[in-house]
């Protein structure tokens, strides 16, 4: 907050400074970042749910991201998202009851020509197959 | 900095250069990263400590032809080597100065032949985080030409006699808009970057953020120049945490050598640049919902006018142009405005560059003259659909866009002939798709996209995506009716006149182009519970499906 001046422009860069401190947006978080900027509470709450890049949950402790752009959609990541779900009984957008693993899912990462494409814990893996993304999930569920 | 101090610094990186005999490039984005090129200029850097020749181990940009990655380019016979692993690192630094490794060796002389490099002109050759190899490219001699040499109109007039239009999209013509911002009254104006690159299977403005960004930062500084604004915005994806390093670094090494901040190579000419995060909203690439996020408010589009030509950012007059359109200008300048007229075709200017992913040999980054065949691009450059499989269609324009059968190929690549044919130019993805995938379900797909994206803010787009996805969901599961099919196509036109924005006014694109030249697979999945892609489940329990969607 203080690098961009308390500007209440900076809302986006301080709850992306936030989210990247602590994994996700917590009520008191807004809360704090909402009054330290004077920026009404309700427009610091809209923003934050508004982008689909805050979350409001904590994560798990490993992550996979499958991305559901166009050029992996054509070529099967939907059926890595099933796979995945079917997996880990969870549904996208949701962390395994034990706080093991989160399911996500992107709109593109930009490494469209390697579709399809998952994040796994941040790093990207190009050409996943489900049978790769099901042994990962293996070595999380079982750590 | 002058002309004079910049032409020192280019001479000195060539002499760095001509001190070596050989420069090994490997590409180091995205795409050749996640499959080992890290281990591998590692590897290089060692193998050619040790090798006893004078070489140079450099990382690049995007180099193109990411389906061949890690890529390996050797200079100055530009041999290009594909699919190289660590272990290949020491065959490669031994065979300089003789035969090229051949087993690595690429034959992908065509796939580059027909193409035509003005904004990748750097990609492959600079390494994206050192100012002096830019510079040693001819880098911000534009910048400084034009600071010294024209007036702001003269830059204007330059890039309105080129010819050049928006490549965000929409295709508006740059020289217009700039003119209209110059024109506008205002002490305070701004020039924004637009590379909220939300379109899903597109990553152009990426790889020239990541690999070239200081040509963004000069196209913007002469921009800023042109229309008399001292303050510049890049608004960046916060999904791309790289571009917004390199971009960072960029500024940083541009405001050190006094190319960015106050008295520009001593002129009264003041610019600096900020970067401002997305967040993960493709309604933000739309130029006032783009405002209001820079603002830090929700990005939500407004009604125009007030156009951001005359009140956009903070309610200055306000420059919004695309990464590719400020990665023009410079070579606009350096090369003049009739040399990139006389490219690409009769209201087309220039070059574009498309993302070339999906069902086709070739994947990755190319760069072609406007007016090329869409039939060139994907059978020659992108070699064509692999495995046998028959093509069906090619997707332009992402969300906006429509599908593009095979019968239409021949079609010259253009912002009106695409547009003609039911999709349009967009930003420059270009998704290929053959007979495993079902159209119904593709248009669906990007439907479930607008639908997730709408801001919610008009009803049109916000509810009757909604509606289109239920009615889209019925067919593909097989209890759709033709009176669906009926419902689906007055809706688009609803959704298409009276939403608020380019989102909503677009979303039916999809649909729109997929009815009017696969219908037959519409009908299919309709009266014989068919789907000849295979994609689609008819078998569903019909419970499970929705028969409306409260919005």
């Amino acid at each position: 907050m203080r690098k961009n001046g308390f500007a209440r422009y900076a809302l986006i860069e301080t709850l992306h400074t936030v989210q990247s401190s602590f994994g996700y947006l917590d009520d008191d978080a807004i809360r704090f970042v909402a009054q330290s900027l004077r920026v009404p509470l309700s427009q610091a709450y809209g923003v934050a749910t508004f982008y689909h890049y805050f979350t409001l949950k904590p994560p798990g402790k490993h992550t996979v991201t499958v991305c559901a752009g166009t050029a992996c959609y054509i070529k099967g990541a939907d059926k890595l998202i099933g796979a995945a779900e079917k997996k880990l009984c969870i549904k996208q957008g949701q962390t395994t009851p034990d706080g093991q693993v989160s399911l996500m899912v992107a709109r593109c990462v930009g490494a469209c020509s390697r579709a399809p494409v998952a994040l796994c814990d941040g790093e990207v893996v190009g050409e996943m197959t489900q049978g790769q993304i099901l042994e990962q999930l293996e070595r999380w569920t079982t750590e | 900095m002058t002309i004079e101090e910049l032409e020192q610094i280019a001479k000195s990186a060539q002499q760095d250069r001509d001190k070596y005999d050989y420069e090994v490039n490997v590409c180091m984005d995205l795409a050749c990263a996640s499959q080992g090129a890290g281990a591998l200029k590692d590897a290089l850097v060692k193998a050619a400590e040790g090798c006893g020749k004078k070489v140079c181990v450099r990382r690049t940009g995007c180099m193109g032809p990411c389906s061949h990655g890690p890529l390996v380019r050797v200079d100055p016979d530009e041999t290009l080597y594909r699919k190289v692993a660590a272990k290949n690192a020491e065959a490669i630094i031994n065979s300089l100065g003789t035969e090229p490794v051949p087993e690595l060796k690429s034959e992908l002389g065509e796939h580059f032949d027909r193409q035509v490099r003005v904004v990748l002109e750097n990609a492959g050759y600079i390494d994206p985080e050192k100012i002096e190899d830019y510079i040693a490219r001819d880098g911000y001699k534009a910048l400084l030409t034009v600071l010294t040499e024209m007036t702001p109109n003269g830059v204007v007039h330059r890039v309105t006699e080129s010819g050049l239009r928006g490549r965000g999209g929409g295709g508006y013509p740059t020289g217009l808009k700039w003119g209209t911002v110059a024109k506008a009254s205002g002490d305070v104006k701004y020039v924004v970057c637009n590379g909220d690159e939300g379109d899903p299977g597109a990553f152009m403005d990426r790889s020239v953020m990541e690999g070239d960004p200081h040509r963004v930062i000069e196209g913007m500084a002469i921009a800023a120049y042109a229309v008399g604004a001292s303050k510049g915005f890049i608004y960046v994806r916060a999904e791309y945490p790289v571009a917004v390093s390199r971009l960072t670094t960029a500024l940083r090494d541009a405001r050190r050598h006094g190319l960015l901040g106050n008295s520009i190579c001593n002129t009264s000419f003041n610019f600096d640049v900020e970067i401002r995060l997305g967040a993960g909203a493709f309604v933000c690439g739309e130029e006032t919902a783009l405002i209001a996020s820079i603002e830090g408010r929700r990005g939500t589009p407004r009604p125009r006018p007030p156009y951001p030509a005359s009140s956009g950012l903070f309610g200055k007059p306000t420059l919004i142009n695309n990464v590719e359109t400020y990665a023009n200008i410079a070579p606009i300048i350096r090369n003049g405005g009739k040399w990139f007229f006389n490219m690409g075709s009769e209201r087309s200017k220039g070059t574009k560059v498309f993302a070339l992913t999906g069902k086709i040999a070739n994947t990755g980054l190319v760069e072609v003259p406007m007016g090329i065949k869409l039939r060139e691009i994907i059978e020659v450059i992108g070699g064509g659909v692999p495995d046998g499989h028959i093509f069906k269609a090619v997707q332009t324009g992402g969300p906006s866009g429509g599908c593009i059968p095979a019968e239409m190929l021949d079609v010259g690549v253009s912002y009106d002939a695409l547009l003609k044919m039911g999709s349009i130019m967009g930003s420059g993805g270009m998704i290929v798709m053959d007979d495993t995938s079902c159209m119904v379900n593709v248009a669906r797909f990007f439907i479930e996209f607008c639908m997730t994206e709408s801001c919610g803010k008009c009803i049109p787009c916000r509810a009757g995506t909604a509606q289109m996805y239920t009615l889209l969901t019925r067919i593909c599961t097989g209890v759709g009716t033709m009176d669906d099919l009926e419902l689906l196509e007055e809706l688009c036109s609803t959704v298409k006149e009276a939403s608020l924005c380019g989102l909503g006014q677009t979303a039916p694109n999809p649909v729109l182009s997929t009815l009017k030249y696969f219908r037959h697979e519409y009908t299919e999945h309709i009266l014989d519970k068919h789907c000849r892609a295979g994609v689609c489940n008819m078998g569903a329990v019909i419970s499970e499906i929705p028969s409306e969607v409260v919005a």
